[in-house]
């Protein structure tokens, strides 16, 4: 504990808890933000933190439990009660319109009725005092998401709120955008605003918060500077107990191992005026190796998975080959066919069919490539087969569940994340494409999805995995490329790869990007 | 010359009904909800305002009785699709033919009465003007109502603060929700305001286009003042053009019928629905703006977390 008692506290939460049936999101939470000081909120994905800042904004009714603004006793009812007390918000999904511009997304948040051209000057002239320029005049939908989040920002600052809420405002971001947002956040924090700050990210809590509040299954377990504290004392209070360490054997000799997945002078126009086109993308994944995808979220990532799944058929065929044949014109179940696995970015809806058995979605998936198998005489289905298949991944993957067969909708993300990553696993698939493997999942879990990955690319598999988490991507990758703007980069072999490198070529720094590189460096 | 202003005029009246329930739809997409039961609210504007014009004598009281009728009507959908969040298009289908059932039964004994029909504007000395007075100044009173409307409904979405919420809750409810934003509230306005609308077109059709109640006297122009909205891509000035130009192909194919033309009736009957699409979709070429006046939210019911 290094609580400032002296100082003023602006915000003094006492108690609060939220139920949603019989999940406790939120019990008895104590939090106290001083004035002045940027107060991370750590703890992971479920932990409570979402629940918490909603209720403080007001979105969310609280079961039971108080909040003092400065001294005084408030119950927030809504999001324009929390406005007018001095609470600004920079949302993680952001609450952004598509379909307006950055000044009318803006002036919606704001109550005093000036005109939108008065609120576009007002807007530009603080986006240019805070280094964070932004044209009010542009259309969100066409904005890259670190934009996106300038918006929510000036629209925030515009509010003049004493206290500002960031939740997980980096996992968007490249390292140079989050070292600008730091800058911002500290001039902040100088002008005499609180922040609190939440986030997963140990390193960037460590670097600028200066109190933490540490939340763990809806309870507040601890209180410390984060100064004070190692990265890993950090996370053994998030999880609870120590993270195994994922094991990466570097490989020998990879250039010469058969190309198992080509990606050929892949091209594709956007589907929608908002969406990106795919520009001449060329990558070829070894047997043995892993190859990351890195990028800022909506740079062509979710356009490029669909092609190489073959959830959109490309004209030419052989854009995509798989184990040395094309398989561009292919559908997802003809890939399969040839041995490749994919698992999507959503699991809900996409990657498992929410209210159908865990079983059932085995079946779903693998009905082509398993049908002896999992199929008899006459298309009838042989559901014992089925269920020992589904019971075998389970138990491989360490799948916690509340029923012998549950419906995909009634497993935490992480649970049914391990399950769908185990059901392509199951098969062995010498070609494995994966988006976001741990998006949402806890560290235990998905320091095990990793460590699978590499073990299936080290028993002589080709994977390929499209993440946005930089550190995982340092962690199983054995070169990385960047994504921007619907261009590939070359490879980056891990040796050579650092955050710095990366983050350029996330921003865009490669021949044709120069212009934009030095904007954003 | 008489004939062409009376063929012009009677495209106006044709029009007016349409356009009328279509600004009405368009305001409550342009709020993300879709309501399917133009067409039952239209047919209850109609019974009511004949009924409330037959029994009172008075033509007026029977045009606020099809306002009120549709508005009331509407609400019925707005508190299920609203507060209790049921599927948008089965409520709206269910009103629709709910709309049809009930208005043949209130109408039950108004079949082959003599209705009173609303007075066509004359105003001394204009009205009289060759050619132009009678387009201008001797039209019946919902024409000029519709044109204020749509002028009124394009400066209230494009122009104020109040549109510009009303049109961020169609593009992302949740976004509003967590801005703040009374997404419910203003959709209840938003259905009701389309509901009144929906019954003034109507009301249109039994107190002025033909003054008598005929069970299902819409005839489907409910389905098309919907698709209107569609093709018209959520804007109003091309909900004006779309609603005349069916107008206008509607009376030149009927022209063209009575001239006995050697087409088959069957496909003169279909051009005014051909060519009102075709033009639509030629003026929706540029995808852009299209996605950019689609509301996203559309037909999603909203259920905030509490």
């Amino acid at each position: 504990m290094s609580a400032n008692q002296d100082d003023a506290n602006l915000l003094e939460v006492r108690g609060l808890t939220k139920t949603f049936g019989t999940l406790t999101a939120c019990d008895h939470i104590d939090l106290n933000v001083a004035k002045g000081e940027i107060h991370a909120l750590l703890g992971e994905n479920g932990a409570g933190k979402s629940t918490l800042v909603k209720m403080l904004f007001g979105t969310l009714e609280p079961n039971s439990g108080e909040i003092f603004w400065n001294d005084q006793a408030v119950t927030i009812t809504n999001p324009g009660f929390a406005k007018k007390l001095g609470i600004g918000m920079v949302f993680q999904h952001f609450s952004l319109f598509e379909a307006l511009t950055a000044a009318e997304n803006i002036a919606l948040s704001l109550d005093d009725g000036s005109p939108i051209s008065t609120i576009a000057a007002k807007a530009r002239a603080l986006s240019y005092s805070y280094g964070l320029p932004l044209d009010p005049q542009s259309l969100v939908g066409d904005l890259s998401v670190g934009e996106r989040q300038r918006i929510e920002i000036i629209r925030c600052l515009l509010q003049t709120p004493q206290l500002i809420i960031l939740d997980e405002p980096t996992s968007v971001l490249t390292p140079q955008e989050a070292d600008k947002l730091f800058e911002t956040l500290e001039r902040l924090r100088s002008e005499g605003k609180s922040i609190l700050y939440i986030s997963h990210r140990l390193e960037e809590v460590k670097r600028i918060c200066d109190r933490a509040t540490v939340l763990r299954h809806g309870k507040v377990v601890g209180h410390c500077n984060p100064r004070k504290e190692t990265a890993a004392s950090l996370a053994r209070m998030m999880v609870g107990n120590d993270v195994q360490a994922v094991v990466r054997a570097p490989v020998q000799g990879i250039e010469t191992a058969q190309p198992l997945l080509e990606i050929r002078a892949l091209s594709r126009r956007p589907a929608t005026p908002f969406s990106i086109p795919l520009r001449n993308i060329n990558l070829t994944v070894r047997a043995g190796e892993v190859i990351g995808i890195a990028g800022v979220a909506g740079n062509g990532q979710g356009e490029f998975f669909e092609s190489v799944s073959g959830e959109v058929p490309q004209q030419d065929a052989a854009s995509v080959r798989i184990r040395g044949k094309d398989a561009g014109g292919l559908s997802i179940t003809g890939r399969r066919l040839m041995g490749a696995a994919f698992v999507p970015e959503e699991r809900l809806g996409h990657g498992a069919a929410p209210r159908m058995k865990l079983s059932e979605n085995l079946l779903l998936s693998r009905h082509a490539t398993d049908g002896k198998v999992f199929v008899g005489a006459g298309g009838m289905v042989k559901s014992d087969a089925i269920y020992a298949a589904a019971q075998r991944i389970i138990k491989a993957m360490d799948v916690r569940k509340s029923a012998l067969d549950p419906e995909a909708a009634a497993l935490s993300g992480g649970n049914l994340q391990k399950f769908i990553v185990g059901r392509e696993l199951d098969r062995r698939p010498s070609v494995m494409v994966v988006n976001q493997p741990t998006w949402g999942v806890d560290a235990g879990a998905a320091a095990h999805i990793r460590q699978t990955l590499i073990e299936l690319a080290r028993s002589g598999s080709a994977v390929l995995v499209i993440s946005q988490d930089l550190d995982e991507l340092f962690e199983i990758s054995d070169a990385i490329a960047v994504m921007h703007n619907g261009e590939l980069s070359k490879p980056l072999p891990i040796a050579e790869a650092t955050f710095e490198k990366i983050g350029l070529l996330m921003g865009g720094a490669e021949p044709g990007h120069a212009e934009h590189a030095l904007e954003t460096s | 010359m008489d004939i062409t202003v009376n063929i012009l005029l009677t495209i106006a009246t044709a029009a007016t009904p349409l356009l009328i329930a279509a600004i009405g739809e368009l305001v409550v997409e342009r709020s993300g909800v879709l309501n399917l039961g133009v067409e039952g609210m239209m047919i209850m504007g109609a019974v009511g305002g004949f009924g409330a014009g037959y029994l009172t004598g008075s033509p007026w009281i029977g045009l606020l009785a099809a306002i009120a009728l549709g508005a009331v009507f509407s609400l019925l959908f707005a508190v299920m699709t609203l507060s209790l969040a049921t599927n948008q298009v089965a409520t709206g289908l269910s009103l629709t033919l709910l709309g049809l059932g009930l208005s043949g039964m209130m109408g039950t004994s108004f079949v082959g009465q003599p209705g009173a029909r609303l007075p066509n504007l004359d105003i001394p000395g204009l009205t009289a003007i060759p050619v132009i007075g009678r387009l201008l100044f001797g039209q019946d009173p919902i024409f000029y109502i519709s044109i204020a409307l749509t002028a009124a409904v394009m400066w209230f979405l494009f122009k104020t603060r109040t549109g510009l919420t009303l049109r961020s809750i169609g593009d992302s409810h949740t976004s509003a929700h967590a801005l703040g934003i009374q997404v419910i509230r203003y959709r209840y306005l938003a259905v009701i305001f389309g509901g009144a609308c929906a019954g003034l077109a109507g009301g249109h059709l039994s107190l002025v286009y033909t003054p008598q109640w005929v069970e299902n006297m819409t005839a489907g122009r409910g389905w098309i003042a919907l698709a209107l909205v569609v093709f018209a891509s959520w804007r109003p000035w091309r909900v004006l053009a779309g609603a005349y130009i069916f107008g206008a192909v509607w009376i030149g194919q009927l022209h063209a019928q009575a001239f006995g033309i050697p087409v088959p009736s069957q496909l003169l009957s279909s051009l005014p629905y051909l060519a009102t699409i075709v033009v639509l979709v030629l003026i929706s070429r540029n995808k852009r703006l299209t996605m950019m006046n689609t509301p996203a939210s559309l037909g999603q019911p909203f259920v905030p977390d509490r």
